[in-house]
């Protein structure tokens, strides 16, 4: 493809390569400026790493570790301007490790099937009929995994017309064994799915969330903007004040460094929730009228270090390669049946962060949005429970001193390790510590037994 | 489509909050014309005018607005031998205006920036907004899915530690930009057109540990909290960079406020941003520091200020000791700034002598 090089392409080939050491760019005109940053007709061409029938007319170990392990996609010369962001970065390093490299003109599509998606529901409650056909056009094309909570009596009262697989305690039991099925009761029911799904993605919600509206009336596809975040990079290493960078109309700032823009895997995705907020009871409580109407039309990376709670009502996360880090751990000793009376989702999606974190994957927050139907007594629930606040005083600092060893390469060994610091910092303070580190093991173990499709390696 | 709010849309409060203890500070080298648009808002307050370039040229301020003006004559005259570290032919030099202010707040503005409009086609009063953002608390230590829950409407998630939701003094409320957005000139290059469009109806804080680009559009502070470290740097004329001044003091604010235990909120509020600079010019600007910034991140990521830096000059002096030792190697430019930093301290001390050991906060 290559035609042969007029004097003017060497001058600049060679420019490119020494552009640092250029003191002055002022006398150059105008094109050629723009062309030492664009470079859009040149035969040079990208490789991506995570397609690997892509032919390349270099080896990719000539490749730097940096630019090899990066999610580089295609540039084709209908240039979208996804595309072209990515190009000027992975140009920027490139000219920053003084590597050539060479783009070619071909897009790929990242669409992900619809046979990579588990829609799981933890059916705390018996008649998911209303629930089910509000979400029928989301959920429909897709595999679903309905878990019966194992203390439900109740028969569950499902509508037709779904691809699902309903899993009730006698299967929990089956599967696992009735010693450690105690695992999953109550809300803690959902993670059973997560253990025996067999897909990539998985999307969770509440069985008391409905699809939520935003402001132009307009019904959110939950399921949709989950995948999107999860399929698009997050950036933890350096806040962008355009929020996230990848969505349409958006980008990186002036000021967000270069080597920074290729991103992360996002492994993660929490979303929020219009009319109940997730609030702890005091709070609830306190506001009783609040509702949550506010549509903060934003998603954007959770910075790498800081700390979150992560809400359970509405999550999604990428299976393969973060499965084992969403614990059904931390079991209240007044556990019941209402968001306001636990704790559990808080201590997995702590125990998700740091994992996260160490293993330089992204978690993201934000879109999309559920609408949470008025449920229960907020009253009620503090009279009967608030160890899950006061708990909180102890496990956001636990957390937040955690530190893996580098030898924790992967994520089960990782979970292995907070399950470990947990038993000894926190063991002696209150009994469902202790119980929560072992269940963290226990969790490790039934994953690596139950969960077939292993974990990919810390990437 | 964004919009800006016409003259005649924009409303003033009926309570201008903090109108006795806030200063805007404008650099220009133009003209003021675009306070007209802001008059309902910023009537009330008082104006500290940097007129940037040649100063025999008379900046013409609309009438009713009070004011003090200082252009490169002034700033010579006022520091000396120090007015070496205010930049020239640079908007960074709006930082000796926040030197010269006697107040507590500061709000600092672009001359080509607009009143926005909200969602409800409402024009927006940025003002207003940065207030109730520094008056309320940051929350650095723990990220709040909802966002700031200090405001109307919000509040702290489940799992929110009873023991943090006190809060932290708020340093910086760094607000946004409608229309044309912030982008470095490649990304200018290769997008021309885009426009920012979404209205992203929320305030956060910025967790302790993360750096973020600091952009000086649209930006306020609290003066006795923060202000000595914002200075913005050498550049403009005679420098071998220019763009990067809100980006530097940007980096060394969040240092030194998660250092001192002081909150950085982001997001809310927007203003029209009007005018897309030249890309081309900006190239020639920004590109040294596009390389250099490779290097600076880590630096400020890995800076560690030690427990006897209890004031924000001893932090910053600190910092310019730092930035000699580790980023010289980089350019001499450093160096020049790093010497430039500890003069801009003396001259903030010089004329804000009271001012000028109050510890602030408690450093970690």
């Amino acid at each position: 493809m290559r035609t042969s090089p007029s004097l003017l392409s060497l001058t600049i080939d060679s420019a490119l390569l020494n552009l640092s050491n250029i003191a002055d760019l002022s006398p150059l005109p105008d094109h050629i400026v723009l062309d030492l940053f664009l470079l859009p007709a040149r035969t040079r061409y990208f490789l991506s790493s995570r397609h690997s029938t892509f032919e390349s007319q270099l080896p990719l170990s000539f490749l730097p570790d940096v630019l090899r392990n990066s999610e580089i996609v295609l540039i084709s010369e209908t240039c979208t301007s996804l595309d072209y962001r990515v190009a000027i970065s992975c140009f920027s390093e490139a000219l920053y490790f003084g590597i050539e490299l060479l783009f070619v003109f071909g897009k790929m599509s990242l669409a992900i099937r619809d046979d990579e998606i588990d829609i799981i529901i933890g059916a705390i409650r018996s008649d998911l009929t209303s629930f089910m056909n509000e979400w029928r056009p989301m959920f429909s094309r897709f595999h679903l995994i309905i878990v019966k909570d194992p203390d439900l009596k109740e028969e569950l009262k499902i509508p037709e017309g779904f691809n699902l697989d309903v899993y009730e305690k006698s299967d929990i039991d089956r599967v696992v064994g009735s010693s450690t099925s105690v695992l999953f009761s109550g809300y803690a029911c959902r993670y059973f799915g997560y253990l025996v799904s067999r897909k990539k993605y998985i999307i969770s919600v509440d069985d008391d969330c409905l699809p939520a509206r935003d402001p132009k009336g307009f019904v959110v596809d939950a399921v949709a903007q989950h995948i999107t975040n999860l399929t698009t990079p997050a950036t933890p290493f350096f806040f962008n004040t355009l929020y996230d960078p990848f969505t349409e109309g958006a980008d990186f700032v002036r000021g967000y460094p270069f080597s920074l823009r290729s991103g992360v895997k996002c492994a993660l995705s929490c979303g929020l929730w219009l009319n109940m907020a997730d609030h702890d009871a005091p709070t609830q409580a306190l506001k009783a009228r609040q509702r949550n109407s506010r549509y903060v039309d934003a998603v954007m990376t959770v910075p790498a270090g800081s700390l979150v709670p992560i809400s359970g009502i509405n999550i999604a996360f990428d299976r393969e390669v973060v499965g084992p880090a969403l614990v059904p751990a931390l079991k209240l000793a007044g556990e019941g049946k209402f968001r306001w009376e636990t704790m559990e989702d808080i201590w997995s999606g702590l125990c998700v962060k740091v994992v996260c974190d160490h293993l330089g994957l992204g978690v993201k927050t934000g879109l999309p949005y559920v609408w949470r139907t008025d449920r229960g007594d907020p009253i009620a629930s503090l009279k009967k429970e608030w160890e899950g606040v006061k708990l909180m005083e102890e496990v956001v600092p636990f957390f937040q001193s955690v530190r893996l060893p580098r030898e924790a390469t992967t994520v089960e060994d990782c979970v292995v390790e907070v399950a470990k610091a947990a038993k000894e910092r926190l063991g002696s303070t209150d009994p469902v510590f202790a119980r929560a580190a072992k269940a963290m093991l226990d969790w490790v173990n039934l994953w690596k037994s139950v969960g077939s499709i292993s974990s990919s390696p810390a990437v | 489509m964004a919009e800006p709010a016409t003259a005649t849309e924009a409303a003033a409060p009926a309570v201008a909050l903090l109108k006795d203890e806030l200063d805007i500070v404008i650099p220009t080298i133009r003209n003021l014309d675009f306070l007209e648009m802001w008059r309902p808002f910023f009537q009330p307050y008082h104006l500290i005018i940097v007129q940037d370039g040649d100063p025999t040229k008379t900046i013409k301020v609309p009438e009713g607005f009070d004011y003090e003006l200082y252009n490169r004559n002034d700033i010579n005259r006022i520091l000396g031998p120090k007015a070496s570290c205010i930049s020239f032919k640079d908007s960074a030099c709006r930082c000796f205006g926040y030197m010269v202010s006697k107040k507590k707040y500061i709000y600092t503005i672009d001359d080509d920036c607009f009143v926005a409009k909200d969602p409800s086609g409402k024009a927006i009063n940025a003002l207003e907004q940065h207030i109730k953002n520094l008056l309320s608390p940051s929350t650095p230590f723990f990220f709040n899915t909802l966002y700031d829950p200090f405001r109307e409407g919000a509040d702290f998630v489940r799992g929110y530690p009873f023991s943090l939701r006190e809060g932290v003094s708020t340093a910086v409320s760094h607000g946004l930009w409608l229309n044309i957005p912030d982008y470095d000139a490649p990304t200018q290059l290769v997008k021309p057109l885009e426009r920012n469009t979404r209205y992203v109806d929320a305030v956060m804080t910025i967790p302790k540990g993360t750096l973020f680009p600091m952009c000086g559009m649209n930006l306020a502070f609290d003066r006795q909290l923060i202000g000595p470290a914002m200075y913005f740097g050498l550049m403009g004329d005679g420098q071998p960079i220019g763009r990067y001044d809100d980006m530097w003091a940007g980096w060394c604010i969040k240092v030194i406020c998660d250092h001192l235990g002081l909150g950085v909120k982001t997001g809310l509020p927007y203003i029209y941003h009007s005018k897309a600079s030249n890309p081309f010019v900006n190239l020639r600007k920004e590109y040294k520091g596009i390389y250099w910034q490779e290097e600076i991140i880590p630096f400020f990521q890995q800076a560690v200020l030690p427990k006897d830096c209890t004031s924000v000059q001893k932090c910053y002096i600190e910092l310019a000791k730092q930035v000699k030792e580790k980023l010289s190697k980089v350019d001499p430019y450093f160096d020049k700034l790093a010497d430039a930093m500890v003069t801009w301290i003396e001259a903030w001390d010089e004329l804000n002598p009271t001012g000028a050991a109050v510890p602030n906060g408690k450093a970690k």
